[in-house]
């Protein structure tokens, strides 16, 4: 694990790091595979920048508004860089509505636009794995194996390479399949299917599932549902263009 | 793929066989309720148990990090020299004034082994600091809690458990504020 680069008095926060290039690098492929589909690539590009944005800020305010007493007494916390301080399902849900909304205003094809945005979404699950590598998060479960990695304390399943491996296969798949889409929307929900089929395979052997009743692991089950979701909806869309 | 697309029958088959392979799965790893949430080592880590310490205190008595179980306990590793830490101790003194009646513990690691415990003292008198200051004198806590940069900042439960971890700083009082209130929220 690598957590901290330091060069000189700078201290580098390498998680943070992976995260701003993965989001550097799917932008810009969002960029050139929206000029490939023949797409405004500065709209789909600003959609995406939108909908980043006004995800963390709406992260931020939902977190506040829940504390609302503590940031009218200091409301410069409210620019404090802590990651603690966000609630990550109120901003996900503020950014991607934001994303719509400008998509609707602009125009822009949801099917397509969806296939545009796939190679950000497999380059962002690459640079989460990343960070998770570099910081220990995301931590395998208890395991004397081979290639166990000694980890807090204990020799563990090695999860943020396998978390790692999967991401780069999905994004290899991705490239090698793009331009062969038989519908629109094609490449988005095979993104998606395979990060959630590979989500409910390698969630087997995290050691910090969230666990709900019955022993069963949280993620597994929400990426069987989003896996189904996403097969329901190839044969949808493909019956919609074949003859 | 296209030969599966084809059609829709072959294709509704291949779903429910994925999703029943992933079910299965599922089911398989699913995690004991006996194991869930139990025996996990401490670490300094969010959602493990804190790792426990016995230090001696500016004032000469010793504090144990587990004599604090049931009350909500900031760790901080600070030292007198660094400027971040001299920034966030006013908001950490205020805010356990205000709530160490809800149960609110502090226990302000000083790293004297790269600081003065002189230093630490006039520090402490300074800013007026009521709670305990522990003198990490060897640094076996700083390096159990695998100290990256000070401040460093760890937020534990009434059982123990490390909830947040805030390394560098300084902390803005609003974001104490909300991390502790959360802990505070939830009983004992």
């Amino acid at each position: 694990m690598f957590p901290i680069l330091q060069i000189g008095l700078l201290a580098i926060q390498v998680p943070g790091l992976a995260l701003l290039i993965g989001v550097w690098l799917g932008l810009s492929l969002t960029e050139k595979e929206s000029a490939r589909l023949q797409m405004d690539a500065e709209a789909v590009y600003r959609l995406a920048f939108v909908g980043l944005i006004s995800g963390l800020i709406g992260a931020r305010l939902a977190y506040a508004a829940r504390y609302l007493s503590s940031y009218v007494a200091d409301p410069l916390g409210l620019f404090s860089l802590n990651a603690a301080t966000l609630a990550p399902g109120e901003g996900m849900l503020i950014g991607l509505a934001a994303a719509v909304i400008y998509g609707a205003r602009h125009k822009l094809r949801l099917r397509t636009t969806l296939d545009a945005l796939a190679p950000a979404f497999a380059v962002m699950a690459v640079a989460v794995a990343l960070a998770h590598l570099s910081s220990g998060d995301a931590f395998g479960a208890a395991a004397r194996l081979p290639w166990s990695i000694y980890l807090w304390d204990e020799y563990r399943h090695p999860s943020q390479v396998y978390e790692l491996i999967a991401a780069l296969g999905v994004l290899g798949v991705w490239w090698r399949q793009r331009g062969r889409s038989p519908f629109g929307g094609f490449s988005s929900l095979l993104v998606v299917a395979l990060s959630a089929a590979a989500r409910v395979f390698l969630e087997a052997f995290r050691g910090d599932s969230l666990v709900i009743a019955g022993g069963w692991r949280a993620a597994q089950v929400g990426g069987i549902a989003v896996l189904a979701v996403c097969l329901g909806l190839m044969n949808r869309w493909n019956q919609e263009v074949t003859p | 793929m296209g030969w599966l697309m084809e059609d829709a029958r072959r294709w509704w088959a291949l779903t429910s066989m994925i999703v029943l392979l992933a079910a299965g799965w599922t089911w398989f790893s699913r995690v004991p309720v006996s194991v869930a949430g139990a025996g996990q080592i401490p670490s300094p880590r969010e959602g493990f148990p804190a790792p426990d310490f016995t230090l001696d205190t500016l004032d000469g008595a010793t504090a144990t990090l587990s004599a604090f179980r049931g009350q909500v306990v900031i760790v901080n590793l600070w030292a007198s020299w660094c400027g971040p830490c001299r920034a966030e101790m006013p908001a950490i003194q205020e805010l356990y004034v205000a709530n160490r009646q809800r149960g609110l513990a502090v226990l302000a690691v000083n790293g004297t082994f790269q600081d003065s415990q002189t230093d630490a003292r006039a520090f402490a008198q300074k800013y007026g600091l009521t709670f305990p200051i522990l003198l990490d004198r060897d640094g076996a806590v700083s390096r159990r809690y695998l100290l990256r940069a000070l401040p460093s900042t760890f937020f534990v439960d009434r059982r123990g458990i490390i909830r947040s971890v805030a390394v560098g700083g300084p902390m803005r009082e609003a974001v104490l504020q909300t991390q502790v209130e959360s802990l505070l929220q939830k009983p004992p």
